[in-house]
């Protein structure tokens, strides 16, 4: 079963064509990769489907119903969640505070329930605080609980970003370069982390990255994209050996990443 | 000084707070700012002193009715305004303040720029502190439920918060809204305190008090906008013996805490009784992080 379908899509700004007829599908349980050199339009494509860029041709279908006309926080209740490029946290919040802000979805109670504290405000209000402690011990964040966001070390502020997208429950969860900037300690703590994610929250992970050994440890289908058009897809071991991908991507890769 | 002095300042103070409670919502956890909240609080004014003189209806209900016209009124403007980026709802309420002034002015059933006089004076110290304590209490519960969150989300960082399924416009919308309530009342309270209203009296000037106010007390802290309205209505009254001095006074005081303390007062942190325990010396240690 495929979660997500993407059909002909295109998307320009202006005379840039960032994103051009690129069509792929990412099966439901599976943690895929989607790579490419910089500016190949990997990050247009998440704000294509997170419904933050508007697409200019083509569809983009998630469990069957189309989604590309939706307003992004309609796109994220249905259970597509995301992790920024360039990290976007709460950053004058806690650690717990940015958690709890994202454990919303179980709650329903009105803004005159939390005035008068009725019983629904109070019950409710339990479980989001009860899933938001679980949540940070589940990813190894709840011993820095009280620290501000933007005080955290690189490494878990990309965590904790992790964790706040888990709090909404998605289904499909988008990872934009989580390894950057990590080292290979950290790089293989994260892999671990995003197998965990995908077995314990049983959702799909599609993740863009530029470390090779993260992707090809853990994808089980990776789709290339090159100057906005999609090279090839396939499993990690056929994207290694495809000389195209080797001659785009690759090559000059393993020289910046050396 | 005499007592029927210092609650003279005692009312306005709390007059001052209502209005600086709804814009800390606002400005202070929403992020977003409003050159124009004194529009508000006139057509709150205005409203209130129309149906408590026309209709002869209490005074609370002519209050949350003058809250209620100037909320509705809010909901138009944020209507046209909040889904464009940042400044240009900033620019609108500018617009809007100085427009509902001008409208005022021109409008003679109200009494025009002479102003509109014989409003009867119902308000005494009792009842602003009665309205403020419900006010605080409302904000308080508000600002820390899921309601609350979701509004000091859209401050730290739009983007992410509707990635996370938050619908940034409505609750920019409720936020607004809710302020402009606050200002309503606000402007209610002063006709009815004054027994006069005059349309200069709710001037950018005001409008930039208010806002000087909350950034004074502290972004995102509802203790710091009562400290901060205190505080700087009260000021001014004291030091009106040093006549235009006072005004350098003003600038100065709130020019040194903005260097010393560029958060504001109270920097986005909250008095509790906890809070209040711990500092005498009573109370358990754990320390909590700002937890909103
Ligand atoms: N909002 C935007 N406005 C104009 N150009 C954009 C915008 N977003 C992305 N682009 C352009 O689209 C191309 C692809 O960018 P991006 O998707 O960020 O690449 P990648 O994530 O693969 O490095 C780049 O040329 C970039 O400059
Ligand atoms: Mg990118």
């Amino acid at each position: 079963m495929d979660i997500l379908e993407i059909r002909d899509l295109t998307k320009t700004f202006g005379g840039l064509t960032a994103v051009e007829n690129v069509s792929f599908r990412v099966q439901e349980g599976s943690i895929s990769g989607l790579i490419g050199p910089n500016g190949a339009g990997k990050t247009t494509i998440f704000n294509l489907i997170t419904g933050i860029y508007k697409v200019t041709r083509g569809e983009i279908a998630f469990g069957g119903r189309i989604i590309h006309d939706l307003e992004p926080h309609t796109i994220a209740n249905m259970g597509i969640t995301r992790t920024f490029q360039n990290i976007r946290l709460f950053k004058r919040l806690s650690v717990y505070s940015n958690i709890l802000t994202a454990c919303h979805g179980n709650a329903s109670y009105s803004v005159a329930d939390s005035v008068l504290k009725s019983r629904r405000f109070r019950t409710e209000e339990k479980c989001l605080r009860e899933d938001a402690v679980s949540l940070m011990e589940i990813l190894g964040l709840a011993e820095w609980q009280n620290h501000i966001a933007h005080s955290l070390p690189y490494g878990l502020q990309r965590r904790l970003e992790i964790a706040r997208a888990l709090a909404v429950k998605p289904k499909l969860l988008l990872l934009d370069e989580p390894a950057a900037g990590m080292n290979a300690d950290e790089t293989q703590q994260l892999m671990h982390h995003i197998c965990r994610i995908r077995d314990e929250f049983s959702c799909t992970v599609f993740v863009i990255e530029h470390r090779m050994d993260l992707i090809m440890g853990i994808c089980e289908n990776i789709v290339v994209l090159n100057f906005g058009k999609k090279l090839t897809e396939g499993p990690p071991e056929e994207i290694q050996s495809n000389p195209q991908v080797i001659e785009a991507y690759l090559g000059k890769e393993a020289r910046i990443g050396a | 000084m005499d007592w029927f002095y210092a609650k003279g300042i005692l009312i306005l103070s709390g007059i001052n707070l209502m209005a600086v409670l709804g814009l800390s919502l606002l400005t202070g956890f929403t992020g977003l700012f409003s050159f124009g909240h004194a529009g508000f609080m006139a057509i709150g004014a205005y409203a209130a002193a129309f149906i408590g003189v026309n209709l002869g209806l209490p005074l609370i209900v002519s209050l949350l009715a003058g809250g209620l016209v100037a909320g509705i009124v809010s909901l138009f403007i944020g209507r046209f305004t909040l889904k464009l980026k940042g400044d240009y709802f900033c620019i609108a309420t500018l617009g809007f303040g100085e427009a509902i002034r001008l409208v005022l002015d021109n409008v003679q059933v109200f009494g025009g720029a002479r102003g509109w006089p014989g409003i009867p004076i119902r308000i005494d110290l009792w009842n602003v502190v009665l309205i403020n304590l419900a006010g605080i209490v409302f904000m308080i519960s508000l600002v820390n439920s899921r309601h609350g969150r979701n509004m000091i989300a859209i401050r730290e960082e739009e983007l992410a918060a509707k990635t996370i399924g938050i619908d940034t416009f409505r609750y920019k919308m409720i936020s607004l809204f809710t302020s402009a309530v606050y200002a309503g009342i606000a402007g209610g309270l002063v006709g009815y305190y004054t027994g006069f209203l005059q349309p200069k009296m709710f001037g950018m000037t005001k409008s930039t008090e208010l806002t000087i106010i909350v950034i004074f007390g502290g972004i995102g802290s509802v203790s710091g906008s009562v400290l901060g309205a205190l505080l700087l209505t009260a000021l001014p009254e004291l030091l009106r013996a040093f006549a235009l001095w006072r005004l350098v006074a003003y600038g100065v005081a709130v020019i040194f805490i903005m260097i010393s303390r560029p958060e504001g007062l109270m920097g986005g942190k909250e008095i509790t009784f906890r809070g209040i325990l711990r500092a005498v010396g009573f109370g358990h240690k754990h320390s909590k992080a700002r937890e909103v």
